[in-house]
């Protein structure tokens, strides 16, 4: 390809000479290479606009803040000046395997991240998939009214929805009061910090951590912190981004609905299925690309959790809520300690490549279909 | 047919076009570099043009409207031309005006981020050109000193006091006799006004708060140095366990528990009878809550006499501002005793002062318990990283009531001393 543009630019310019079909030339060959380096050409300047803009506001400020990362830039002055040395993976080092309280927050932040994305991903998708099944059906009165309602927390402000979780799930708020009608004594939600899995052990008895747990740690913290689940407080905002997502993602599954065809619905209805065996074996496998493009969106989406806890809770009660996002905003700009600070906003990025490849290869297209989810367990007659 | 060739061949001085895109883009990059650049070699000249930009986080109307008033007036007097912005986030403001090498000329620096900001050399030491600085008081001069030398003016300061509502307290059948001056006072009256549905103390649970028993029972959470970490000390953990058991008492509580935001929406909305809180009360006091009745008093006194913390801010000047000499005539301004006595009567700050005292005390007669706090005031850890500290500190404290106060301060000490030996390598 590349050998044509100059073929191209070699052409006297426009106008000046008939086109090149009409040249002696090496064959018949040649018109058509200079026509696909002229598409060549005129591909690359559609997409300029787009390479600069892409290029000056994402990958020359990424490779800056990599720079930042493995540097001790110490936030005045340009990062690029003299007096800003390399420090290679200190930065990284001190967050990983530091053992202070860089480490323990960090180790902190990505546990309550990941009980965030564990239960937020799941829950989002199901969900939404329920939902859109439900919109979808035809025989549903007013369905326009429902697809509304359940898109609309997508596109209200999440700081606004925020604030009205911060007022529905307060000590003496709407939520506590609904609990009280049931005779049940709610928590006081976003000051609560202790974890929802410590709760349910102490219900058992369990209340102190065993020997084996509270000596071995990982990231600063010991293995008991890690069990204990989200706390009270962050549960409050799970069920906040379960609520606003899945109508984003209920959209998407009812465009993937609606482009399943009836006669397969048909035709399993002819084969006898009934509905559950409909759904699971026929139209969820047909979703499947939805399905990805959902838990891809979900994951990222959880990963980097910020407004919620920016305007919620900074991160408190107890360092419950804080996540790795929210550490990277503080470290940067409240603690000036630049370099950890995108250096967890890396370290961030690798997790949800890595969550995102793991992912798809869990659900790569299949050639052969696992027998225990064939619909004729024999195959194919 | 033979016109879709030629048609299509118009692009063909695109290449051009597209290289041109792409040395546009890398000169782009290039000047977005040098934009990072600037300002580096721009820090040394204190000349005196230009106009004055000066940037502070206000905590209401009141505020911004007697900063800019008093900086019009200087303006109106010296000719230079002053805007004043408010921030919302400050610190965010301040570091992204650091990073860019064009930070605003004239700003509040608050006292934890102050060593950050003065080791990395974006602050302009200019105490030495200052008129009145030994009228400042000399902890608060302590607070802002950073290699021996005052970096920045104090603007003005806070105290904790004890405040306590009138009419919980008559119900309570107690008497102006009765105001706690000792822990076990404190105590006993904490415990007489708890009622249902009324703690006796409502505070909010951080070390903001908290510190001040640990400074009553004789503790510092550094050496006088500021190089090695006490925060262990057996004072502090005395301090500590007299809070735990207060709290495990039920006769104090934390605000959060009790479902408000702060110790003054405790005290406010009568959750509380009385707060640990500093003189900013006052204006929630008067706007939130204007039927309630209270009264200041100094904190009693622990097993080390008494003890509060102090807070405050000062008038940082960049090291980067071109007209360095017009902000620091603007701060002595600032920091006179009468300007910061209209401060005071606009919003209610302590002027950083002494030689205001005595005005702020006439202005304020009811008050006077916060401004006499000064005398034992003990500034709050502004080590540079110490801000991580004090957070993880501040969640720990969280769940003291059921914690063990040794091992909390015992990880804080850890915590703090890994951060001063970091400051001092």
């Amino acid at each position: 390809m590349s050998s044509a543009v100059p073929a191209v630019s070699g052409t006297p310019a426009p106008g000046a000479a008939g086109d090149p079909t009409g040249r002696p030339g090496p064959g018949a060959r040649r018109p058509r290479r200079s026509r696909r380096g002229r598409e060549t050409t005129s591909g690359w300047l559609f997409l300029a606009p787009m390479l600069v803009i892409l290029g000056l506001f994402l990958v020359v400020p990424v490779l800056m803040a990599l720079w930042v990362s493995v540097s001790d830039w110490n936030g005045r002055g340009s990062p690029f000046a003299g007096d800003v040395s390399f420090v290679g993976v200190d930065n990284y080092r001190s967050l990983l395997l530091g053992g202070g309280l860089a480490t323990q927050d960090f180790g902190t932040a990505l546990r309550n991240n990941a009980y965030y994305v564990l239960l937020v991903v799941p829950a989002q998708t199901a969900l939404a998939l329920f939902l859109a099944t439900l919109v979808n059906r035809k025989a549903l009165r007013g369905r326009g009214i429902f697809r509304t309602a359940f898109y609309f927390p997508s596109v209200t402000s999440s700081v606004a929805i925020t604030v009205l979780w911060l007022f529905l799930f307060s000590a003496s708020g709407t939520v506590n009061a609904i609990l009280a009608r049931l005779s049940i004594t709610g928590p006081n939600w976003f000051n609560e910090p202790r974890g929802v899995l410590h709760l349910l052990l102490a219900q058992v008895g369990v209340d102190t951590a065993p020997a084996a747990l509270a000596q071995h740690g990982f990231l600063g913290i010991p293995l008991w912190e890690w069990a204990a689940g989200p706390s009270v407080a962050m549960t409050a905002f799970i069920l906040l981004a379960i609520f606003t997502t899945s109508g984003t993602f209920m959209l998407l599954f009812l465009a993937a609905l609606q482009a399943v065809s009836a006669e397969v619905e048909e035709a399993a209805l002819v084969d006898g299925a009934n509905a559950r065996q409909r759904f699971f074996r026929v139209t969820l496998p047909m979703l499947k690309p939805t399905v990805f493009t959902v838990v891809t969106l979900g994951l990222i989406g959880t990963w980097q959790v910020f407004d919620q806890i920016y305007t919620g809770t900074q991160g408190g009660p107890a360092k419950t809520t804080l996540t790795p996002a929210y550490l990277s905003y503080t470290a940067a700009f409240q603690n000036n300690d630049w370099g950890r600070g995108a250096a967890i906003a890396f370290i961030l990025f690798a997790i949800i490549v890595l969550m995102t490849v793991l992912q798809r290869v869990v659900l790569r297209e299949r050639t052969t279909i696992p027998r225990r989810k064939r619909f004729h367990p024999e195959g194919p007659r | 047919m033979r016109t879709i060739p030629t048609r299509r061949r118009r692009p063909a001085p695109a290449l051009g076009a597209t290289a041109l895109g792409a040395a546009g883009l890398l000169a782009l990059t290039a000047c977005g570099g040098s934009g990072f650049d600037e300002g580096g070699d721009t820090s040394s000249d204190g000349g005196s043009s230009g106009s004055l930009s000066v940037l502070i986080g206000s905590s209401g109307d009141a505020e911004t409207d007697a900063v800019t008033a008093a900086v019009a007036a200087w303006s109106e007097e010296s000719g230079v031309e002053a805007t004043v912005q408010v921030a919302s986030d400050l610190t965010q403001e301040l570091s992204q005006g650091f990073a860019s090498g064009d930070p605003a000329d004239v700003f509040y620096v608050s006292a934890d981020q102050f060593q950050t900001y003065a080791s990395n050399g974006s602050l302009y030491p200019y105490g030495a050109d200052l008129d009145a600085a030994d009228d400042f008081y000399p902890s608060l001069v302590d607070q802002f000193t950073y290699d021996g030398e005052l970096v920045c003016a104090p603007k003005d300061f806070s105290t904790l006091g004890l405040i306590i509502n009138t009419s919980a307290w008559e119900a309570a059948g107690l008497t102006e006799a009765d105001v706690p001056t000792t822990w076990e006072q404190l105590t006993d009256v904490a415990g007489r006004l708890t009622t249902d549905g009324q703690v006796g103390l409502g505070i909010s649970g951080e070390y903001a708060r908290v510190g001040a028993f640990l400074a009553q029972a004789g503790g510092t959470m550094t050496d006088a140095a500021g190089t090695e970490a006490t925060v262990d000390s057996p004072e502090n953990v005395e301090g500590l366990t007299y809070v735990q058991q207060l709290l495990a008492s039920g006769s104090a509580a934390y605000a959060a528990d009790l479902g408000t935001g702060w110790g003054g929406e405790a005290f406010g909305t009568g959750a509380a009878a009385m707060t640990i809180e500093g003189n900013w009360i006052t204006g929630a006091m008067e706007n939130d809550y204007p039927d309630v009745a209270y009264q200041v008093a100094e904190l009693p006194a622990g097993p080390a006499g008494q003890g509060t913390l102090q807070f405050t801010n000062c008038w940082g000047v960049a090291a980067d501002s071109s007209a360095q000499s017009d902000a620091v005539d603007l701060v002595q301004h600032l920091t006179a005793a009468d300007q910061q006595l209209a401060f005071a009567d606009a919003f209610g700050v302590m002027p950083s002062v002494q030689s205001a005292a005595d005005g702020w005390k006439e202005m304020y007669p009811e008050m006077t318990a916060f401004i006499d706090s000064a005398a034992f005031a003990q500034n709050v850890v502004n080590a540079r990283g110490a801000a991580d500290v004090i957070t993880d500190f501040n969640a720990q404290l969280e769940g003291l009531k059921t914690g063990d106060p040794a091992a909390i301060l015992g990880s804080v000490q850890t915590n703090l001393q890994a951060v001063l030996d970091e400051n001092a390598s």
